[in-house]
C-alpha cells in the first residue's frame, strides 16, 4: 500500500502543475496584467505610467511562459509563470495584489470556514444515513412514501430560499438567533447554528434519497436474508450489516469532501458573514486577484487529490478485499 | 456515524439523561448568555455602552493615506489621519475650514521674475504659488508603538528579531506604546511619500504637474529601492517645492496656479505621517504579519483603529490623545430646526467606540437595521418600497412602518454625475472629418438626448432616486443653476414653473436634419444602428438595455447592446472602439473643476488617457476652461461655466443623465447625522442616545418561543406513529408480516 500512495503522490505532481497552467492560461485569457494595475492603482486617474509602475513592482512586466530577452535558463525562470506559480510546491503564496500576506490570510479564515462545515457535514451525514435507514425500515409504508416526496420537495427548493426563509423565519420573526455575524470561541455556536441546521436542511433531501437507493440495493441481497433469518432484529439488520456492506458508495461520495471542507461554502458564509474561504476567492476573483486565485485553486486541487488518496485507504478499511497496489 | 447509531441505544437511562440534561443545559448557558434578546449579534459586554454599530460590505483595499481613494476606505481612514483642512460639517455650499491647520493657509503667487503679485492677478500670470501652512500646536498622535521609547530615549521597537514578532498578530499586541506631538516634518514626509515608488499613488501623476521635483525624487527613490529591499529613509531625500519652516509651519510651492489644491489638502493624501511609523513597519518581518501603514493607519484623529478584519469586522475606538475639537455652532437654516445645532460647542467626538461588521448581503444587513443592531443604513431597490412611500405628486416620504419605528430619512444629491457617452472619435455619432458631417452627427446626439426620457428612466429604474442632469455640475456646487436659468434648452423648456422635456417631434425633426428621418439614412435607405457598449450588471443591463431599445424605436433607429466584461469594456473606451456607453463619476471636491475637466481636451481617453471618455475635443472650451480653473468663485468665474455648459448642451457629447440622489435611515436614537458625501469625516459630529436603543432592541426582539414547542410537536407527532410502526413490527409474526417485507423489496 506503500508503494500506491507514494505512486499516487507523485502523480499528483504533473496534475497540480497542469491545474496550474491551466488556471495560469484561463485567468490571463479574461485579465492581462495591466487590466490587473487598473483595478489596483483605481480606473479613477490610473494613468499609464502609474500602471506600468505597478507591474514593475509586481513582477508583472515580464513575459508570460518565455523570456527570450534573458539567457540561459532564466529563459523559462524569468517569467511571469515560473516566478508566480510554481512556488507554489514549496508553500509559498506569497502576497495578494493589496500586498497581503496570502497563507495568513488562508490560516485566519481557515477556522470560520470549518467552523461551519464540520458540523454541517458530519450532522449531514448523520442525519442523512438515518434517515435513509428509516426509510428503508418503513418501505412500501406511508412514511417512505412521504419521506421520498418530502426529500423530492426539498432537494427541489434552492438553497437560497431556505438560508432567506430561514433567516426570515427564526432569527427575524422568532428572534431565536443573530441573523448574521461570526464570534470566536463558544460564542460562536449562537452564529453557527442557523447556518448549519440551513445548510442540513437543504442538503438532506437529495442525500437520503441517494442513501436510501444504496440501502435498497443492498437490502435484497442474500446475506441480508440470511441475517433475518438468524431471527437478528430489522435495526440491527440495517445498522450492523446493510449500512456496513453499503459503505463502499458512501464513502467514495463522502471521503473525497472532507478535506475540501477546508474551502468553505460561499452562499452561506456570504449571508452569514462567516469570515471564511469560501467567499475569499470570489472577492479574488472580482478584484482580478491572481495571486489569491491562483492560490485557492491549489490548494483546491491539493486537497482534492488528498481526498482521492484517502477514499482508496478508506476502502482498504471497510472492505478486506481491497488491496491497493 | 455508525458509532453513534449503535451505541446510543446502548446507553445506560441515567447515562443518556446526563446527555441530554448536559445538551439543554449547554444551549440554555448559550442563550443565557444573550441576555434579554437572543438574536444580539455583539457580545453581551457591549450593551448599553457608547457604540455606534455600522457595516461595511466592501473591504477596504489602502488604508495608506498615500494609497486610499476610495468611499468605501474613506469611511475609516478619515476618521483617524486628520488633513490640514477639512470641510464644515453644515454649512453648504461646501466651506472649506482649518481641520488640524490652526488656520487657513496664507497663499503668495509669483511671477516669473519673482515678483509677488496682487490676489486678483490673473492665472496666466502665476509662475509659482506658495502655501504656507501652520498647524495647531499640542496636537498629539494616538498611543502607538512606534512611539514607544526605552528608558534610554532610543524606539523601544526598532531592530526587532524575527522571534520578537512571533507572537504579534496586531498593533495591540505591542505593550508599550507612545506618542508625541504633531510636527510640520510629518506633513512634508507625507508629501514624498507621493513619489514612493513602492506606494503607488492615485495621484501622484497629478500632483507631479504641479510639485516641482516630485518626479525626480521619484526617479531617486527608484533607484533607492532596487538597492535597498526594506525601508527607504525619506529623511535623507528632499523635495525642493516642500520645506519645514518651523516646528508647525511648512510650505508648499507650486507650479503656476492651482486653487483646487486647497481641496486636496482636505484629503488624506496630505495629511500627516510620522517617519516613525515608516520605519516601524519597514522592519522585516512586519510585513508578513500585515503589520504595515497600509494595514494600521497612524493619526491624530478623533478615532484610532484598534481591530483590522477586514472579513468580519473594523473597530474604532476614541483617540484618548485627541485634541480639543467642538461641535460647530452655525449651519444652513434648517439645521436648528433639525436639531443639528443642539450640541454647539460640546467636546467631540460623542462616541467612544465604533464596530462596522462585513455585511456582503444586503437582506442580512436591512434586517439587522430593523432590529436594530445597526444605527443607520442605506435604502436599496429591494427593500426601498417597504422603506420609503411615493406620493402621487411624487413627494417622498417615510412609510408607516419606518415611522412607527422611529426611523428617520435623510437625502441629498451626490456629487456625482451617471452619463450616457457618445464617442467622438466613432463615425456616425462622433462625426468625422468634415464641418458638414460633425454637423449631422451633433444633430444626431441631441436628438439621442432628446429621445431618452430620463425622468422616466430615474422613475423606473432608480425608484426616483436620482435628479436628472443638466449639466456636467450637479446642483448645489459652484457653477450649477437652478430653476429656468438651469435647464438645458436644448432638451427641455421652461412651461408651469417647470423644466418640461421636449417631445419626440423635436426628436424626430433633429434626426431628420442629422440625415436619418425615420431612422434611415436619406440617401441609402439603410437604418440607423446604435450600439450601447456596457458590462454585465452595468446601467446598459438587460431591463434597462428593453427599456433603451424600447426608447430608440420610438425614433426608428435600431439599438444594439454589445456586452463585454468589465476589462474588455475598459479597453473598448480606451481605444475608442465604443460607441455609446454608461460612466459616471464621482466627484473629489465640490470644484466645477472637477466636473467639467471630464470633457477637457488634453485628458482624451484615446489620445492621452485622461479621463474625457467621450474625446469630446473643442478648443474654444478647452481655452475656457484652463481660464476658469484657476479663478476664484464669483461672477466672473460663472459666467464662463455658463458659456462652458452652453458649449456642452448645443455639442451634446453626453447625454447628461443623472445626479443620483443617496437615500439614507437612521434611527431615531442616532444624533447629529447630516448627509453630504463631501464631508467624510462625519463620525466625530455624530451621537447616540443608548439607553433609547437599548429599550428598542428589546422590544422589537423579544424571541418568539413557540415555534420550539411547535417543532418538538410536530417532531413527535411524526415520530409517534413511526414508533408505532416498529413495535407492530417487531412483534409480528412470519405469517402476519406484509409480503413485501419478506420479499425484501420496495
Amino acid at each position: 500500500m506503500f508503494a500506491y500512495l507514494v505512486r499516487r503522490a507523485l502523480y499528483a505532481i504533473p496534475i497540480l502543475i497542469g491545474v496550474n497552467l491551466l488556471t495560469f492560461v484561463l485567468f490571463f485569457v479574461v485579465n492581462s496584467p495591466d487590466d490587473m494595475a487598473r483595478m489596483q492603482v483605481g480606473v479613477k486617474r490610473a494613468t499609464p505610467e502609474a500602471i506600468e509602475r505597478w507591474k514593475v513592482e509586481r513582477g508583472y512586466d515580464k513575459p508570460m511562459f518565455y523570456n527570450p530577452t534573458a539567457s540561459g535558463s532564466a529563459r523559462v525562470t524569468d517569467t511571469i509563470f515560473f516566478s508566480k506559480s510554481l512556488r507554489m510546491f514549496a508553500f509559498d503564496f506569497g502576497s495578494a495584489d493589496d500586498g497581503r500576506d496570502i497563507a495568513r490570510e488562508i490560516r485566519e479564515r481557515m477556522g470560520p470556514s470549518l467552523a461551519i462545515a464540520l458540523p454541517t457535514f458530519l450532522l449531514g451525514l448523520y442525519a442523512a444515513i438515518s434517515m435513509a435507514l428509516l426509510l428503508v425500515f418503513f418501505r412500501a409504508t406511508y412514511l417512505d412514501f412521504w419521506g421520498v416526496v418530502g426529500c423530492v420537495a426539498m432537494m427541489s427548493i434552492s438553497s437560497l430560499f431556505y438560508i432567506i426563509g430561514g433567516q426570515w423565519l427564526v432569527s427575524k420573526l422568532w428572534s431565536l438567533v443573530p441573523i448574521s455575524g461570526y464570534a470566536s470561541g463558544l460564542d460562536a455556536t449562537r452564529f453557527l447554528v442557523l447556518p448549519v441546521a440551513i445548510s442540513v436542511l437543504a442538503g438532506v433531501g437529495s442525500s437520503v434519497r441517494w442513501y436510501r437507493t444504496i440501502f435498497l440495493e443492498e437490502i435484497s441481497k442474500d446475506y441480508v436474508r440470511t441475517a433475518r433469518a438468524k431471527g437478528l432484529s430489522e435495526l440491527r439488520v440495517l445498522f450492523r450489516h446493510v449500512l456496513k456492506n453499503a459503505m463502499i458508495p458512501i464513502l467514495t461520495g463522502v471521503v473525497v469532501v472532507i478535506p475540501l471542507l477546508f474551502m468553505g461554502s460561499l452562499l452561506v458564509e456570504s449571508f452569514f458573514a462567516i469570515p471564511g474561504l469560501g467567499s475569499y476567492t470570489i472577492d479574488a476573483i472580482n478584484a482580478q486577484d491572481f495571486a489569491v486565485v491562483r492560490a485557492m485553486v491549489f490548494i483546491g486541487s491539493l486537497l482534492y487529490i488528498v481526498g482521492l488518496i484517502l477514499t482508496d485507504i478508506s476502502y482498504v478499511l471497510v472492505d478486506p478485499r481491497v488491496r491497493l497496489e | 456515524m455508525r458509532l453513534l447509531s449503535f451505541r446510543l441505544p446502548a446507553l445506560r437511562r441515567p447515562v443518556l439523561f446526563r446527555a441530554r440534561f448536559g445538551a439543554f443545559a449547554c444551549a440554555g448557558l448559550l442563550l443565557g448568555g444573550c441576555g434579554p434578546v437572543w438574536n444580539d449579534p455583539y457580545p453581551a459586554g457591549e450593551r448599553g455602552q457608547n457604540i455606534l454599530y455600522s457595516a461595511f460590505t466592501e473591504r477596504p483595499k489602502h488604508l495608506d493615506p498615500v494609497q486610499s481613494y476610495s468611499e468605501d476606505e474613506a469611511t475609516f481612514l478619515y476618521q483617524i489621519v486628520e488633513p490640514p483642512l477639512q470641510y464644515h460639517y453644515l454649512k453648504r455650499p461646501y466651506a472649506l475650514e482649518p481641520g488640524v491647520a490652526a488656520e487657513m493657509p496664507r497663499l503668495r503667487r509669483y511671477d516669473a521674475a519673482g515678483r509677488l503679485l496682487p490676489e486678483t492677478a490673473e492665472a496666466a500670470r502665476v509662475a509659482k504659488s506658495v502655501y504656507e501652512i501652520r498647524i495647531r500646536p499640542g496636537v498629539m498622535y494616538q498611543p502607538h508603538p512606534a512611539f514607544a521609547r526605552a528608558d534610554d530615549g532610543t524606539p523601544r521597537y526598532l531592530s526587532m528579531a524575527p522571534e520578537d514578532l512571533r507572537k504579534i498578530r496586531g498593533v495591540g499586541d505591542f505593550v508599550e506604546t507612545g506618542t508625541r506631538e504633531l510636527e510640520a516634518a510629518d506633513f512634508v514626509h507625507q508629501i514624498k511619500r507621493l513619489a514612493h515608488p513602492r506606494l503607488h499613488s492615485p495621484i501622484f501623476e497629478l500632483m507631479a504637474e504641479y510639485l516641482p521635483g516630485l518626479k525626480e525624487l521619484q526617479a531617486r527613490l527608484a533607484d533607492e529601492a532596487k538597492r535597498t529591499p526594506g525601508w527607504i529613509d525619506l529623511t535623507r531625500f528632499e523635495l525642493p517645492g516642500v520645506e519645514v519652516v518651523d516646528r508647525h509651519t511648512y510650505r508648499i510651492t507650486l507650479k503656476g496656479a492651482y486653487p483646487q489644491f486647497l481641496f486636496w489638502l482636505s484629503m488624506p493624501f496630505f495629511g500627516p505621517v510620522p517617519p516613525e511609523a515608516d520605519r516601524f513597519f519597514g522592519q522585516p518581518g512586519m510585513a508578513e504579519r500585515n503589520l504595515t501603514l497600509d494595514w494600521w493607519p497612524v493619526g491624530t484623529g478623533p478615532y484610532m483603529l484598534v481591530e483590522n478584519n477586514p472579513n468580519a469586522r473594523m473597530v474604532l475606538v476614541r483617540n484618548p490623545n485627541y485634541r480639543t475639537d467642538a461641535y460647530p455652532c452655525e449651519g444652513e437654516a434648517a439645521d436648528r430646526e433639525a436639531g443639528l445645532l443642539a450640541d454647539c460647542g460640546k467636546p467631540m467626538p460623542f462616541i467612544d467606540k465604533v464596530v462596522f461588521s462585513r455585511e456582503r448581503e444586503g437582506i442580512p444587513y436591512w434586517n439587522k437595521f430593523l432590529q436594530g443592531y445597526y444605527d443607520a443604513s442605506g435604502v436599496s431597490s429591494d427593500n426601498f418600497d417597504q422603506a420609503v412611500s411615493m406620493t402621487s405628486t411624487g413627494e417622498v416620504s417615510l412609510s408607516d412602518e419606518m415611522e412607527a419605528r422611529g426611523i428617520r430619512l435623510l437625502t441629498s444629491v451626490s456629487p456625482s454625475i451617471f452619463y450616457l457617452g457618445f464617442n467622438m472619435l466613432d463615425p456616425v455619432v462622433g462625426g468625422g472629418d468634415t464641418r458638414e458631417r460633425r454637423e449631422r452627427a451633433r444633430k444626431l446626439r441631441q436628438a439621442v438626448s432628446v429621445a431618452l426620457d430620463m425622468e422616466e428612466f430615474v422613475s423606473i429604474f432608480l425608484n426616483g432616486r436620482g435628479v436628472p442632469a443638466m449639466s456636467p455640475i450637479p446642483p448645489g456646487m459652484f457653477g450649477a443653476r437652478e430653476g429656468e436659468a438651469g435647464i438645458n434648452p436644448v432638451i427641455y423648456e421652461w412651461r408651469d414653473g417647470q423644466p418640461r422635456r421636449r417631445g419626440l417631434d423635436v426628436a424626430r425633426r433633429l434626426l431628420a436634419e442629422a440625415g436619418w428621418p425615420e431612422g434611415r439614412n436619406a440617401k441609402t435607405g439603410e437604418p440607423l444602428i446604435l450600439n450601447l457598449d456596457t458590462t454585465p450588471g452595468g446601467l446598459g443591463d438587460k431591463s434597462r438595455s428593453d427599456w433603451l431599445a424600447k426608447q430608440f424605436r420610438e425614433l426608428g433607429v435600431q439599438f444594439v447592446v454589445r456586452p463585454s466584461d468589465f476589462n474588455r469594456f475598459q479597453d473598448k473606451v480606451r481605444q475608442g472602439n465604443a460607441q455609446l456607453f454608461f460612466f459616471g463619476w464621482n466627484a473629489d471636491y465640490p470644484d466645477p473643476e472637477n466636473m467639467l475637466f471630464l470633457l477637457y481636451g488634453p485628458q482624451g481617453k484615446v489620445k492621452f488617457q485622461g479621463q474625457n471618455a467621450s474625446n469630446y475635443e473643442n478648443p474654444e472650451y478647452d481655452r475656457l476652461f484652463e481660464r476658469m480653473k484657476a479663478m476664484p468663485d464669483g461672477p466672473e468665474r460663472q459666467q464662463i461655466i455658463d458659456r462652458m455648459v452652453g458649449m456642452l448642451r448645443e455639442d451634446a457629447p453626453w447625454l447628461f443623465g443623472f445626479h443620483p440622489k443617496s437615500y439614507s435611515l437612521q434611527h431615531g436614537w442616532v444624533h447629529n447625522r447630516k448627509p453630504g458625501n463631501i464631508v467624510r469625516n462625519t463620525l466625530k459630529y455624530q451621537r447616540i442616545d443608548v439607553a433609547r436603543r437599548e429599550a428598542a432592541r428589546a422590544e422589537w426582539n423579544r424571541p418568539v418561543l413557540w415555534p420550539l414547542f411547535l417543532l418538538a410537536l410536530l417532531l413527535a407527532a411524526i415520530v409517534a406513529p413511526a414508533v408505532r410502526h416498529w413495535r407492530r413490527h417487531e412483534r409480528a409474526t412470519a405469517a402476519a408480516t406484509p409480503a413485501a417485507d419478506v420479499r425484501g423489496g420496495r
